[in-house]
């Protein structure tokens, strides 16, 4: 039960987090290029996005025995949320910029302004793949979170579920909005959603070990579910001492930060 | 666009997507997994304390390649 409370609200949160990114450049396209572009190119990528969990998420379930899934998918799990993890720790110790809705709009429509008009289809062509591709990229991370989430608590069918009700939470907000939803705590919820992420995935890997055990079985923790909200503590506890060390280990010389848009390659 | 091409473009799409900026936290966590099976085949420690010995090992990992990463930045 616990591991299904959790699986909803790392998967909503995380999905909120990329919804809202993927929207900030649907509605670039929409408003400087044209809004049928930029719907088909949206279309097109939720079409993908959902063969690809299915296809992906069936031959996780079906080929790997439990403890070997769950070390699979813990592993990628922890390693993807210790990335979450690191850009909030670096965030919170001022050493890297909080991300912005409002400049990654501004950067977004300023390049469709300058863009070449080719039609295809139909459709304006730039408006349509820059969509497809934003709302592809950022919901592969969505669909990564929803099949090690699903298929680790063996609920898909709700994983999927809830990253779909996140989606369709975003786009109202910003069809009655009109605008990037740059005031939804992202930088927040990224750090909520790491500390989620690194705590699941620490239960599962380390369970997921008794696979190399005799008999194969998953490796038990001390209190079985309940592990996992302390193991969740746990790294807050060493997020926050970061937070509060890293400064000082970095020294008074400023930390070169790159643009948050550059350096976005998952979280 | 040729097939290896694109084959080099998905694995470092991949790469990117999964190893991230700092290649130094994948690799901790492997150590740490790895460190765990050794353990669980000597059979040293009993199931339930080497499972909290692994999360502490893995914090430990996490912070020590943040901080290695954040003073090598400040420094460069």
């Amino acid at each position: 039960m616990g591991a299904t409370y959790g699986l909803v609200a790392a998967v909503f949160l995380a999905s909120v987090v990329e919804a809202v990114e993927a929207l900030t450049i649907v509605m670039a396209m929409g408003v400087t290029r044209g809004w049928k572009s930029a719907w088909a190119g949206t279309a097109a990528a939720a079409a993908a996005l959902a063969v690809f969990t299915v296809a992906a998420g069936y031959a996780l379930a079906t080929w790997l025995p439990q403890a070997a899934l769950q070390l699979t998918v813990g592993a990628l799990l922890l390693v993807f949320g210790l990335q979450w993890l690191r850009k909030a720790v670096l965030r919170g110790a001022g050493l890297k910029p909080h991300h912005d809705e409002e400049s990654a709009f501004a950067e977004q429509t300023s390049a469709a302004l300058g863009a070449v008009r080719t039609t295809r289809f139909g459709l304006d062509w730039f408006a349509f793949t820059v969509s497809l591709k934003g709302v592809f990229l950022e919901g592969v991370e969505i669909v990564f979170i929803v099949i090690t989430f699903g298929t680790s608590a063996h609920d898909v069918p709700v994983a999927a579920g809830t990253a779909a009700a996140a989606a369709v939470c975003v786009a109202v907000a910003g069809f009655f909005a009109h605008r990037p939803l740059s005031r939804v705590p992202e930088n927040t919820l990224k750090y909520g959603v790491g500390l989620l992420l690194a705590g699941f995935g620490t239960y599962w890997a380390v369970a997921g070990l008794g696979v190399f055990a005799p008999g194969g079985q998953s490796l038990a923790w001390l209190g079985h579910d309940w592990a996992i909200p302390v193991l969740i503590a746990a790294w807050f506890a060493v997020s926050r001492l970061l937070i509060r060390i890293a400064p000082t280990v970095a020294g008074p010389r400023p930390y070169p930060t790159a643009p948050d848009r550059i350096d976005r390659g998952a979280p | 666009m040729n097939v290896p091409t694109l084959a080099k473009g998905f694995a470092r799409f991949w790469y990117a997507f999964v190893i991230g900026d700092d290649w130094k936290i994948a690799a901790s966590v492997v150590a740490v997994l790895v460190v765990g099976t050794v353990a669980l085949l000597a059979g040293a420690v009993p199931g339930g304390v080497l499972a909290a010995l692994l999360a502490l090992l893995l914090m430990a990992g996490f912070a020590g390649v943040l901080l290695i990463d954040v003073r090598h930045r400040g420094n460069s």
